[in-house]
């Protein structure tokens, strides 16, 4: 998702140019979140780790303080090479994208926190509960979408996702009955009585994904779920995705070396470079207050500027584009003003929403 | 993207059913792989092997029943099938076990089992106990095959019944012994490589090496060593027990005194076989 195309439509004198921006995305891409705090909370419920915290304006909220968390989590293999070091994060429930480049320590992450593996030192909890003392009960709830391929050929799908089904304790008819919904859900029908051998790789990624959800966890961690789909393909995963942490009312964590992928679906973001933690936040946050109008005009760049200056607006100049800081609403009404008043032939005047992935190019730079 | 995988919207729904514990996992896991040692399940393709081997051990247990009915002599006993079938039954290991685990380890199945509620010991005793059931059933069934042949044509009615079934309850117990020795070397060898063709010849390939040995231990002048010779080679291992053990089974290989260190060597061996396949998927299992 490309920012909140609400705020864009209820912005006055917003330009037709404008919203075709917000319009630029893919069209299988995910839809507009609509507001649920009914259902947020209900979906929440599943959670442990409430808390009543007392908000500052004395109404009580229940706030589900942390699907993950972690404290100085540090894993080395062999005391030598280290996936993870000192990596401390809190998550929300909701859709979560962990980014990094491959070799990051993303795969890492995944398996101490399904307990495959043990961290070295550090701390780290799902929902509330420690995976290296009681994996069990984590594995439970969760549902775990491998990077690699995990499907036996010679299987049909609908067989294979009810066997994964009943190996997560479900009763056979049940299992049964859940596979069936969830390779429906990822878009499987009359296929998953065929041999998964014979599968595309996009209806792998599916079958892999069914598997994830059979048990109707409430945390699913996708390891690459985009890898080897084509465009399309990755599009239409991406939003099946969106749709489970948005619908569904299940977590997701979804593993990606590709930032711009992710951002699209994701309510935070975790990014991570050789085991340290780059960033984490809330997507809105990220994106917060680096919302900027682009304004051009084909002469008189720099009246403008200062006409802008004297407006008590942040300007800077890119090219021939001058940059403003949107602070107040009435931001448009006042730049057309002051083109007005200029006379000024104006070319563009364009919200430019940052992409979360300007936050970091400096380092992802610097890595290249 | 084909038309078929577009994505409809049909709501989701929780599930708030019951969820088993342990103990349905483990049979889930070792129903699945019963089935998966006989082709159940599986391509037609998978049936041919096991149903074959199961065909002829049914047919030779079959014949045997007849020969007994209508010639009145009995050319094998209970015991002595089991022996006669070894072949057989190495072919039938050296197949189904690496159905039920090199499979798993090639496909990469694996993550998605130990990424659930279930340990490696789980998941490798459902599959060990699977095997030995399947290597029961191959030799059980056409015991109780040569006891139906037998029950029927007796003279003496009811005892004759009787002393039959003294003579096929040994004889299953004997299986039982060959089962767990072969399912457990065979699965710890299974275990080593994904390549299904590589761990069946490494399985014969066992059993086939120590064969020559047991022979060169045989013809050795000292009776000790005779007695000592069936020590080399799991099958004449299990006959060796069988000796000890079951006095009337008469099986053929002399282990004089030495009837109890062949059961500690199989004791030994299965325990050893186990604790090294752990010993393996806790390896795998981290992955």
């Amino acid at each position: 998702m490309s920012g909140h195309p609400g705020r864009l439509a209820t912005r006055p004198g917003a330009t037709p140019g404008e919203r075709g921006r917000s319009d630029g995305e893919p069209a299988p891409g995910p839809t507009p979140r609509p507001a649920k705090p009914e259902r947020d909370l209900r979906d929440l419920r599943v959670f442990s780790g409430f808390h009543l915290i007392p908000c500052v304006t004395g109404v009580s909220r229940l706030v589900a303080v942390s699907l993950i968390a972690t404290e100085a989590l540090t894993k080395t293999y062999g005391g030598r090479v280290t996936a993870l070091s000192d990596l401390t994060v809190d998550v929300e429930p909701g859709v979560i994208g962990l980014v990094g480049a491959n070799g990051a320590g993303k795969s890492t992450f995944i398996k101490i926190m399904l307990g495959l593996l043990a961290p070295t030192s550090g701390q780290v909890r799902v929902f509330g509960i420690d995976p290296t003392v009681e994996p069990d009960k984590v594995r439970l709830r969760v549902g775990y979408m491998p990077e690699h391929d995990c499907l036996p050929p010679d299987v049909s799908a609908a067989e294979f996702v009810t066997h994964l089904g009943r190996i997560s304790g479900l009763p056979r008819a049940a299992a049964r009955e859940r596979a069936s919904e969830a390779l429906r859900h990822v878009g499987l029908y009359e296929e998953r009585y065929r041999q998964i051998g014979g599968y595309s790789t996009g209806m792998k990624q599916r079958v892999k994904l069914a598997q994830a959800l059979v048990h109707d966890p409430d945390l699913l961690l996708l390891d690459e779920p985009t890898n080897g789909l084509d465009p399309a393909g990755r599009d239409a995963m991406l939003a099946l995705i969106h749709r489970i942490g948005t619908e569904f009312g299940i977590s997701v964590v979804v593993c990606s070396h590709l930032l711009g992928e992710v951002e699209r679906i994701c309510d935070s973001l975790i990014a991570i470079e050789g085991g340290r933690l780059l960033r984490a936040a809330r997507i809105s946050a990220m994106t917060e207050a680096s919302d900027v109008l682009a304004v051009e005009v084909a002469e008189g760049v720099d009246e403008l500027a200062t006409a802008l200056g004297k407006l008590d607006m942040k300007v800077s100049r890119d090219g021939r584009l001058l940059l403003v800081e949107l602070t107040a609403d009435d931001a448009y009404d006042r730049i057309l003003q002051a083109v007005a008043d200029l006379d000024l032939p104006l070319h563009r005047l364009d919200l430019r929403r940052h992409r979360v992935a300007e936050l970091f190019t400096p380092r992802e730079m610097a890595d290249v | 993207m084909s038309e078929a995988s577009v994505i409809h919207d049909i709501g989701y729904q929780r599930y708030d059913g019951p969820r088993l514990g342990r103990r349905a996992v483990l049979g889930a896991i070792y129903a699945h792989g019963l089935r998966a040692a006989f082709g159940f399940g599986r391509s037609a393709k998978s049936k041919i092997f096991p149903w074959l081997v199961f065909g002829i051990t049914i047919l030779v247990g079959v014949i045997l029943a007849a020969v007994r009915a209508y010639a009145g002599v009995i050319p094998l006993n209970y015991v002595q099938y089991a022996d006669a079938m070894s072949w057989l039954v190495i072919l039938f290991v050296a197949v189904v076990a690496p159905e039920l685990v090199s499979r798993d380890m090639r496909s990469g199945v694996l993550p998605l089992y130990f990424s659930r509620p279930l340990r490696a010991a789980d998941y490798l005793g459902a599959k060990w106990v699977a095997l030995v059931t399947a290597v029961w059933l191959l030799l059980g069934v056409p015991q109780f095959v040569m006891f139906l042949g037998a029950a029927f044509t007796t003279k003496t009615g009811m005892s004759g019944v009787w002393d039959e079934l003294g003579d096929l309850l040994p004889a299953w117990g004997y299986t039982l012994i060959w089962a767990v020795v072969f399912a457990s070397i065979s699965l710890l060898i299974a275990s080593l490589t994904g390549k299904r063709a590589f761990a069946a010849g490494g399985i014969v390939a066992v059993f086939l090496v120590t064969t020559p040995i047991f022979g060169v231990l045989m013809s050795l002048p000292s009776r000790t060593a005779q007695e000592l010779a069936g020590l080399a080679s799991p099958m004449m291992l299990i006959s060796g027990v069988g000796t000890w053990l079951f006095k009337a089974g008469n099986t053929g290989l002399p282990v004089g005194r030495f009837g109890p260190v062949y059961a500690i060597e199989v004791v030994t061996l299965v325990a050893a076989c186990l604790l090294l396949l752990l010993a393996r998927y806790r390896k795998v299992a981290s992955l």
